[in-house]
């Protein structure tokens, strides 16, 4: 996906998470006729959009199989609370793998900002919310921050370096932990009805992952920032060259990250009541695959976080799709690895498609 | 990344070859991960109780064949530059074909020889997407690494095959005679052995250096680039789905999430062992010295009590002081060797460790 193409459909695709089909008319007022015309089609054939079309797909189907699936309070709510937490994730993913960085680690700092938080409800009690939301963010900044460091020490991939934290992270919640779990019980109930409550029909977890997703996609689109990060990603010898600060962006892309799924393990304790020494297992792999499928190169320098967390929702969604299309849930797996082999190879596709218009372009001239 | 490419374009002095041969063989990283290892060994049977007991070594080898025997293709797919992250998957996919096929009514060996098969298709795939579409490795086998789990689970569900004949499950755990070394080991040694002639004493194996250190000049050169891929990804296909009817036979039971999580283990290792993630660099005597490493610090933790949280720690540890020790000992010996041409300098760091880097 090309840097010109994305940068365009940013801004719309913002009101395209809520799953009504409103937004391609209402975000685009500025601008003569023309240019809102082709806002439009830009927006229409965007990558994003074919991740938009699977989703209406899917909850359309397993609305016609079940009508709850939509059009029950539940079915709503769950719709849109079940992803919230991947797609913080995966919106901190996508910073990381937009820079050509990768963060494995991210299921274990759930896991231990999750345990945190609820020894902190334990340990210290009638603390406020907002110290433990703010303590859950620093101490996933913290573990970013390490992650970070170790990448622009060593110079080595931060495949390798983020597998290995992610060992440690896990291992250091497991000797925390041990055996012992935090039950509901142990928390306030102000708390655990964070992760249930709505607000005007919509979910505060969701609100909050929106609210997120909504300023990450600014700062990636609009600010100077957020635009180096894809200069870095793009190519990073070539960023130093142009004497942007790699080093200190990368670092900043981790630290965030690590911030964001320090807030996802604050949410994790919310909206589950319960955290184990187990919490999060796995996570690291749906988040990078939600980036993946969202149409962000694995390799960097394209793609928006709007498609990440359109990937989000669709991962989740089809999990939960699936059992009432009557596809046994342990099939989910195996749905999900072909949705992401689909999903690159249709990258693939589409860029050699442009390739090849380009070169046409360029011979017609 | 970036040093390493500004290094490749300095004029070329070859200094690790001003080094005497002794030197240059034994002062590796490789040598370092062995000797390493003997001192852990060494240590753990002075200071840990029944460390040499006849149990612990039986217990140390099966425990670890499934990680050996699938770091061998691994090392050659990390030296070409790729990736497959989908060997714990083709693991329990074989796992399960293998359970699901004997319950059909299949004796063990067919069901093994189809299960085999299986890995070879799990690994045609990835090779396809990968050497001839030209898809990047790791998202395409994170993309299989969900497909052949979920396909795993998806024909066993919850349940369990646990009802293989006592033939076989007493075959994978036999020992060689008298010995406390299980009947097992003969396998890795063989597969070890056609591994290391394959990769350092074939043209086949100089082809997948040249592809890590370069993959268009090895095309230049006239190594079949997608062709050498394919092959390899085919190789750890077989291999994992090898480990995976091991696995079954060892512990008499197949499920479909066996084997979860051992595809970080084995990239471990395999890192831990001195393979560069850039592909291009690593011997496998190496990565048999960084499987082993591994197996003997937990099985001695194990013996001390320690629980696996904290062998989870260590492990993680030692992957990433291997690779930052690396780097670093790198920028070392470039500050202390001021001149390239610089020909008795003696560094403190092991040869091949910063000469030896693209």
């Amino acid at each position: 996906m090309s840097e010109t193409s994305t940068r365009r459909t940013g801004t719309a695709s913002a009101q395209d998470d809520r799953p009504p089909v409103t937004a391609p008319a209402g975000g685009a007022a500025p601008g003569t006729r023309s240019a809102a015309g082709r806002f439009v089609t830009t927006v229409v054939r965007s990558r994003e959009m074919s991740i938009l079309l699977v989703l209406l797909v899917v909850v359309a189907a397993a609305t016609a199989k079940t009508p709850g699936f939509l059009f029950s309070s539940n079915g709503w709510r769950d719709l849109l609370l079940t992803p919230s937490i991947l797609l913080l994730l995966a919106v901190g993913q996508a910073l990381v793998i937009i820079t050509r960085n990768v963060d494995l680690s991210v299921g274990s700092v759930v896991a231990l900002t999750a345990y945190l938080t609820g020894r902190l409800f334990i340990d210290v009690p009638g603390i406020p919310l907002v110290v433990v939301v703010l303590a859950g963010l620093a101490a996933g900044a913290v573990l970013g921050l390490v992650n970070g460091l170790l990448v622009a020490l060593a110079k080595v991939p931060a495949l390798v370096i983020t597998l290995g934290t992610l060992y440690i992270y896990r291992g250091a919640v497991l000797t925390w932990a041990g055996s012992d779990r935090v039950n509901a019980g142990d928390m306030p109930r102000t708390f655990l009805a964070l992760g249930t409550r709505s607000v005007l029909g919509l979910p505060v977890l969701f609100l909050v992952a929106v609210a997120v997703l909504a300023a990450v996609g600014y700062y990636l689109h609009s600010h100077r920032g957020g635009r180096e990060l894809y200069a870095i990603g793009s190519d990073p010898d070539a960023a130093e060259l142009y004497g942007l600060q790699v080093r200190r962006r990368v670092l900043a892309a981790f630290v965030l990250s690590g911030a964001l799924a320090g807030l996802a393990g604050v949410l994790y304790t919310a909206r589950y009541g319960t955290v184990s020494s187990g919490a999060g297992t796995g996570l690291e792999l749906q988040a990078v695959a939600a980036v993946v499928i969202g149409g962000v190169a694995i390799f960097g320098g394209s793609g928006t976080v709007w498609g990440a967390a359109l990937g989000a929702v669709l991962l989740v969604t089809i999990n939960r799709a699936l059992p009432i299309l009557g596809i046994p849930d342990f099939w989910q797996r195996a749905v999900v690895g072909a949705l992401i082999i689909g999903s690159i190879v249709l990258d693939r596709v589409l860029a050699a498609r442009r390739a090849r218009r380009l070169v046409e372009a360029r011979d017609a001239s | 990344m970036t040093s390493t490419r500004t290094t490749s374009s300095t004029t070329r002095s070859y200094p690790s070859y001003s080094q005497p041969l002794w030197r240059r063989l034994l002062l590796t990283r490789e040598w370092a991960v062995i000797a390493l290892l003997a001192a852990v060994v060494a240590y753990a049977m002075v200071n840990v109780a029944n460390f040499d007991g006849p149990l612990t070594v039986t217990y140390l080898l099966l425990d670890v064949t499934p990680i050996l025997l699938i770091a061998l293709p691994m090392t050659l797919v990390i030296v070409s530059g790729e990736i497959d992250l989908s060997v714990a998957s083709v693991v329990g996919l074989s796992s399960v074909l293998l359970g699901v096929l004997h319950e059909a009514g299949l004796s063990i060996p067919v069901a093994a020889v189809l299960a085999l098969l299986a890995g070879v298709l799990c690994g045609a795939f990835n090779g396809f997407l990968v050497a001839h579409v030209g898809l990047p490795s790791l998202a395409v086998t994170i993309g299989t690494l969900a497909l052949f789990r979920g396909l795993a689970v998806g024909l066993l569900g919850t349940q369990a095959v646990t009802d293989f004949p006592d033939r076989w499950t007493d075959l994978a755990k036999a020992k060689i005679g008298e010995s406390s070394v299980p009947l097992v080991v003969v396998l890795v040694v063989a597969l070890a052995v056609a591994f290391a002639l394959l990769l350092h004493f074939t043209a086949f194996g100089r082809g997948v250096y040249d592809i890590g250190l370069n993959s268009e000049a090895a095309h230049f050169t006239g190594v079949d680039v997608a062709r050498t891929k394919f092959l390899l990804f085919v190789m750890s296909g077989v291999v994992s789905a090898l480990a995976g009817i091991y696995y079954t036979l060892r512990f008499g039971s197949a499920r479909g999430d066996n084997a979860t999580g051992l595809e970080l283990q084995v990239i471990a290792a395999v890192l831990l062992g001195g393979v560069s993630i850039f592909g291009g660099r690593g011997r496998l005597h190496g990565v048999l010295a960084g499987v082993l490493l591994i197996g003997v610090i937990a099985s001695a933790l194990r013996l001390e009590g320690v629980t696996v949280n904290v062998i989870n720690i260590i492990t993680g540890l030692l992957l990433v002081g291997s690779v930052v020790s690396t780097s670093v000992l790198a920028r070392i010996s470039r500050s202390a060797r001021p001149s390239p041409r610089g020909t008795s300098v003696p560094s403190s760091a092991p040869v091949g460790v910063g000469t030896q880097e693209r």
